[in-house]
């Protein structure tokens, strides 16, 4: 048994300081698709036809949904003068408030959706500053969106030094991790696990699948109809540091990345 | 090379299948497609130069058809399947209940399957503590022994084998992916197989490389994520921290390779999307420390003696049942029982690099099922390094060949982690027609019914970890 102990420092600490410090790997992450910033503001119609989930609108003028975007890239490939990746795991659209602040670039109503979901969730989540409890259920999933929120216990990631903990019971759960397109055999799980949980509760969808549906839009939407969710986090699936700057967000921990976030310790919110 | 051959009846469809398998073939699925009021059962069988398929129509406005579960037993959960997705009723099944259609909770009660004084069920599932995919299992118990277990895998029956009607291959392949998205990279070999098979393009030996560079490291993760979990259940920690934190160094590997930690994207019919920036080989040093740590911390797991307590005898699958039922991957190989698509139907680059002889063991418990996928992750670094070293310059590089797929049918397979994946695909008029998805998950998950002999409660979590599936392919 103690030989495990000296293996375990055989690498020192491999934990992520990150978001007190910067991460490089979580910088130099691919997130979803966005238009160029000097693309044409005139819109083909034809470039909707790329994207095999509709996530590309082109109505006046060029716009993507990240809640749609699986990053297969056929876009950035086809379109490189259009389309790019976004960058960071971290960065301003890795999770959202509001629905409509995944469409990029921000239609003109997307401000006062956005300012009024954070008041409503920070209303909500002041007393969950410090810890909270953490419950997942897996409504559809691929698996893979499994794999990442369980590396958020590993040794990288490692949430516990945030406050972060998961949760096997709903009733000491103030999240609620959602993933899957919302299959119709665990609706009722859903309900129950959701309805289990005192309040406050934040509900946090992970990954395309979740948001929207993905590839399965044509009968599975996501979780959206079936429980009420607060932050958005898309990706197929969405990494680890995506995953983790949602429930900093949901607990009121980090701004929603929309604006700079100052995110030293102590830093005012 | 798939051969289709069409048997006049249902009768005779049996009758040709349980040939083919007194010569030595594996029964690798049953599935029905409706067209309008005509039902068509297709059997698959696993030979060595290829899968074969049987077929065999339903009479028009048949309701059901003479089961092959009492012959075969391992068309158990498929004729469940096809229960639910075509309606039509074998006849003489044993437990004909849904499997993957959601229905009224009625139509899931389960008579209790042992009774005596003190026996109860325990409900776990579909929501169960830890991050976990949803099923449920119901465990039959007078308190510690399991005498019994049932498996309910509908909560997560997303409808994907229908959703491929219509697709082109291109969006096929994306959908690929996400059947089990543990296993992408070899969904999505297994799919282009198919299609390549079908429109019979040769792809370039650079991108039959990089295929196998991304389904090694895909076995990899998903093996060391069974030891981390494994690790866990034993209470381990920082043996579980050890593990994950491989699993994570793998999964960047492979996000430095392509931008996705699960190699999505990178396999398209004809070849490979891209090639990475930089030279393959320079990969080379990374992994080479990666091997060294993770072999040294397998073989330091194998030799605690509390944790490999909890392994030696438990969940074992005897032999002749792994034989009978034509076990699948690492569960198959620990029960004596190898048949690695890699070695036995070798594809894309395989045929290429010396992978060496197929892990086996004999003694069919979850201690043989560990010592396999440590075995599997050490042929997989020699693997790796032999792709990696063998890659042209990158001006001499070509991603894909073309590769238009018109009309035809064909079965395409890949050994993912879990084991041998087959996608029968057909393609009409450029789109897809019908595709099949069939995971070693499915086929492997039915085995968790009769493994408890002899365990108790508190090894449960090493008999579902030791079996490494995952509940997305299985209920598709």
């Amino acid at each position: 048994m103690s030989i495990w102990v000296l293996r375990g420092l055989r690498d020192g600490v491999v934990t992520t300081r990150w978001p007190n410090r910067p991460d490089e790997y979580a910088d130099s992450w691919r997130g979803p698709v966005t238009v160029r910033p000097d693309a044409p503001g005139a819109a083909e119609a034809e470039l909707e036809r790329l994207c095999p989930t509709g996530a590309i609108e082109a109505i006046d003028r060029l716009r993507v949904d990240q809640g749609r975007c699986i990053l297969c890239g056929r876009c950035v490939a086809a379109r490189p003068d259009l389309f790019t990746w976004s960058a960071g795991a971290t960065g301003p659209t890795a999770a959202a408030v509001a629905r409509q602040a995944l469409v990029v670039p921000e239609a003109p109503e997307t401000d006062e959706a956005v300012a009024a979901a954070r008041a409503a969730l920070a209303g909500r989540t002041a007393a969950l500053r410090r810890s909270v409890h953490i419950r997942h259920v897996d409504a559809g999933s691929d698996g893979s969106e499994e794999w990442e929120i369980q590396a958020l216990l590993g040794p990288v990631y490692d949430v516990h030094r945030l406050g972060v903990f998961f949760t096997a019971s709903p009733r000491h759960a103030d999240v609620l991790l959602v993933t899957g397109a919302g299959t119709i055999g665990m609706t009722e799980s859903l309900r129950t696990t959701y309805e289990g949980m005192p309040d406050p509760k934040v509900v946090i969808a992970v990954g395309t699948d979740a948001v929207s549906g993905g590839l399965l839009a044509d009968r599975l939407t996501g979780v959206a109809g079936l429980v009420p969710v607060d932050v958005w986090v898309p990706g197929s699936p969405p990494s680890p540091f995506g995953i983790l700057k949602a429930l900093l967000i949901a607990t009121g921990k980090l701004a929603d990345g929309r604006k700079p976030a100052d995110t030293r310790k102590g830093a005012p919110r | 090379m798939t051969l289709t051959s069409i048997e006049p009846s249902v009768a005779a469809l049996w009758e040709a299948l349980e040939a083919r398998m007194a010569q030595g073939g594996r029964f690798a699925g049953l599935f029905a497609a409706r067209e309008d009021a005509a039902v068509t059962l297709s059997a698959l069988v696993a030979v060595p130069t290829g899968i074969d398929v049987l077929e065999a129509a339903l009479p028009p406005g048949a309701a059901g058809y003479p089961s092959l579960t009492p012959r075969i037993g391992a068309a158990f959960w498929y004729e469940r399947v096809i229960y639910d997705q075509v309606g039509v009723v074998p006849e003489g099944h044993p437990r004909l209940a849904p499997l993957i259609r959601p229905g009224d909770p009625e139509d899931h009660a389960l008579p209790r399957h042992v009774a005596g004084y003190g026996l109860f069920t325990i409900p776990h599932g579909p929501v169960r503590s830890g991050v976990f995919e949803s099923m449920e299992y119901l465990v039959e118990t007078p308190g510690e022994a399991i005498p019994h277990l049932n498996m309910r895998i509908f909560y997560k029956h997303r409808g994907i084998a229908a959703r491929f009607a219509g697709m082109t291959a291109a969006d096929g392949v994306l959908l690929a992916e996400r059947a089990e998205g543990i296993a992408s990279v070899a969904h999505a070999l297994a799919f282009c197989h198919a299609v390549e098979a079908i429109a019979g393009c040769e792809i370039p030996r650079e991108a039959a490389l990089l295929r196998v560079v991304h389904a090694e490291l895909e076995r990899i993760a998903n093996h060391l994520d069974v030891a981390m979990r494994l690790a866990d259940a034993a209470g381990l920690a920082v043996a579980t921290a050890r593990f994950a934190l491989h699993k994570e160094r793998v999964l960047r590997l492979v996000s430095r390779l392509c931008g996705s930690r699960f190699g999505r994207g990178v396999v398209v019919p004809g070849g490979v999307s891209a090639f990475p920036d930089e030279p393959p080989a320079d990969l080379l040093p990374a992994l080479g420390k990666l091997e060294r740590q993770v072999i040294a911390d397998a073989e330091m797991l194998m030799g605690t003696s509390s944790f490999l307590d909890r392994l030696r005898g438990t969940g074992p699958l005897l032999p002749d049942r792994a034989r009978e039922h034509g076990a699948l991957g690492p569960i198959g190989k620990a029960s004596g029982y190898a048949d690695d698509a890699r070695l036995e139907r070798p594809y894309d680059a395989y045929p290429l690099l010396d992978a060496g002889p197929a892990a086996e063991h004999a003694a069919g418990d979850a201690m043989a099922r560990l010592r396999v996928r440590f075995e599997e992750v050490a042929q997989a670094f020699r693997l790796l390094k032999q792709a990696l070293s063998d890659f042209p310059e990158r001006t001499r590089l070509t991603p894909r060949a073309p590769c238009q797929p018109a009309d035809g049918r064909a079965v395409g397979w890949a050994e993912a982690p879990q084991g041998e994946v087959l996608y029968d695909v057909t393609i009409d008029a450029g789109r897809i027609a019908r595709c099949q998805p069939r995971s070693a998950s499915f086929h492997n998950l039915v085995l968790m019914h009769e493994v408890f002999a002899g365990d108790i409660l508190t090894d449960f979590p090493f008999i579902e970890a030791s079996f490494g599936l995952s509940v997305a392919g299985a209920a598709l």
